[in-house]
């Protein structure tokens, strides 16, 4: 029996279509710079595939050496594309990340669905190299290409209420062939408090090295968040959600007592089933060592004030 | 064998049979060795730790299910020379585990055996998979046939360990394994071992009851 169950009405549901086109025109305003007068960079498009063109650089970027085009795209966890660390290499072809677009909803003053573009463009691209931790112990140096979530958060005004952010990701077997297993319950989902969504570091990636983001790596556009474990930087995103209370993220839903909502890398507190103390970096020789796991994944200068008074022992 | 007709069963195996198990069990090492030296083709991809620990893991396994195959094979078939193989098999097992283990603890931790120590300890899958290693290598140590006949009665109990070494390293796949279909791969291998140890029941349950004055007769071909 194919019966849909209804989804949860939400606010987006309930506004007149009138208003949310002249919300549109709103967002179309900001897109031609009324909002975010970025003097010298050009509004970014975002095309299909191929170069970005000029990408900010970031003073928030890590000197570190990144991993290789070759390691970052073919060596992740995207289990929509098949769970080994290969497959989503292998499968990136099932997915279309165009025509693409985004559903924004909940808590805001601007909700309603937005082509990929459109979502994008008002916006000034920027290069990030951020340390990537994987929950598992293996790390990456990876230079996205995205846009800070704040700027993205701050055109849909969200309101008071607004105290949590959720994603989710493309839910559709023809182009997700992973989701044909029941390893999760899909569509993958994940959320931030809102003030984790506004910190400067959390941005929304659309591309790597300069290039148009492939498949495999959570194309047209995924969340970073360096300073916790990769599986919070959730993929292909289709919906961005206000919530006032803490929405259900997918690991945690599977394994509460593995995978916590906050998931801040932290070597102090480790895994139940193996230690998170160090990690071993992907693209080193088959004899370098394990390096040592930092607090916040070396990013505790700038977050651990968001964290002031929460106990991460307890809230992991 | 034709043309061998002069030799024995035990000749042919000795000669024959044991030269060929023996390159053919240790082509999976020298497979990895050489790719991990780029002489394949292949490479160990972007996590060549990960990569040679699953390899070894995965290859010991196997072993200690080929090794606890030979004797229901042997009953099935009738060859009784399957039965000298299953030393060398049970060594190759034992092997494969020890590489297995030396890849975590001299690559994967770099010798370091502070953390190691708290893995064997605080970790349950690491605690069984780390005593499945001993009692193999238990095993192995006392796998001559003077061993044998200097530990009398307790060499079989020793070697009935196999059974646990079987149920730990599944055991210890199962437990690592991070989500539902993952579980494909420690599944087979749960069924055979459950399909191996079943039939051993099966035939202990099912042999008529032994007269009362061999009842005390130690089994004389070993486990079975």
């Amino acid at each position: 029996m194919l019966i849909k169950k209804p989804d949860d009405i939400t606010p987006s549901d309930i506004t007149p279509e009138s208003n949310y086109l002249s919300r549109r025109q709103i967002i179309a305003g900001l897109a031609a710079g009324v909002a975010f007068p970025a003097a010298n960079v050009r509004a970014a498009t975002l095309p299909l595939a191929g170069d970005l063109g000029d990408v900010k650089k970031s003073p928030l970027s890590t000197d570190a050496k990144p991993n290789s085009w070759e390691d970052i795209t073919t060596y992740n966890n995207f289990y929509e594309l098949g769970t080994g660390k290969s497959d989503p290499a292998k499968n990136a072809e099932y997915l279309k990340p165009r025509p693409w677009s985004i559903t924004v909803s909940g808590e805001a003053d601007v909700t309603g669905t937005f082509d990929i573009e459109d979502f994008i463009k008002p916006h000034t691209l920027e290069e990030r190299i951020y340390r990537l931790r994987c929950v598992e112990a293996w790390s990456m140096i990876v230079p996205w290409v995205g846009v800070p979530l704040a700027d993205i958060i701050k055109t849909f005004k969200p309101n008071s209420k607004a105290k949590y952010v959720s994603f989710e990701t493309l839910y559709d077997r023809e182009q997700m062939p992973g989701q044909r297993f029941r390893v999760l319950d899909w569509p993958y989902r994940e959320g931030l408090t809102i003030a984790e969504a506004m910190h400067p570091l959390t941005i929304m990636a659309v591309g790597l090295y300069g290039k148009v983001l492939p498949n495999q790596n959570g194309a047209p556009m995924r969340l970073v968040v360096p300073w916790k474990y990769g599986f919070k930087s959730i993929k292909s995103i289709v919906g961005i959600r206000f919530s006032e209370k803490q929405p259900p993220t997918s690991w945690n839903m599977s394994a509460p007592n593995e995978y916590g909502f906050y998931a801040n890398v932290n070597p102090e507190v480790d895994h139940p089933r193996w230690s998170q103390a160090s990690e071993r970096r992907i693209g080193a020789s088959l004899f370098a060592k394990r390096a040592p796991t930092l607090m916040f994944n070396g990013y505790a200068e700038q977050v651990a004030s968001l964290y002031d008074g929460l106990d991460l022992r307890r809230n992991f | 064998m034709p043309g061998s007709k002069r030799w024995s069963t035990l000749q042919r195996v000795r000669y024959i049979g044991k030269p060929i198990v023996f390159t053919l069990c240790l082509v999976p090492f020298l497979w990895i060795a050489l790719t991990a030296f780029g002489l394949t083709g292949d490479d160990l991809g972007a996590n060549p730790v990960e990569t040679l620990m699953d390899y070894f893991g995965t290859l010991g396994l196997r072993f200690v299910l080929i090794a606890l195959a030979v004797t229901p094979l042997r009953k099935l078939t009738g060859w009784a020379w399957l039965s000298l193989f299953r030393r060398m098999i049970g060594l190759f097992a034992a092997f494969y585990v020890s590489n297995h283990f030396l890849v975590y603890l001299i690559l994967d931790q770099g010798l370091v055996l502070g953390p190691v120590i708290e893995d064997v300890v605080k970790r349950p899958y690491i605690t069984i998979g780390f005593t499945a290693l001993l009692l193999l290598l238990a095993m192995a140590a006392t796998s001559t046939f003077a061993m044998r006949r200097r530990m009398g009665k307790r060499w079989q109990q020793l070697h009935n360990s196999v059974y646990v070494v079987g149920i730990l390293g599944v055991w210890h796949y199962w437990w690592q394994v991070k989500s539902a279909s993952d579980i494909l791969e420690p599944s087979i291998y749960l069924l055979v071992l459950c399909l191996l140890l079943g039939l051993r029941l099966y035939w202990r349950l099912a042999r008529p009851r032994p007269v009362s004055r061999n009842a005390n007769r130690a089994n004389p071909e070993g486990a079975a």
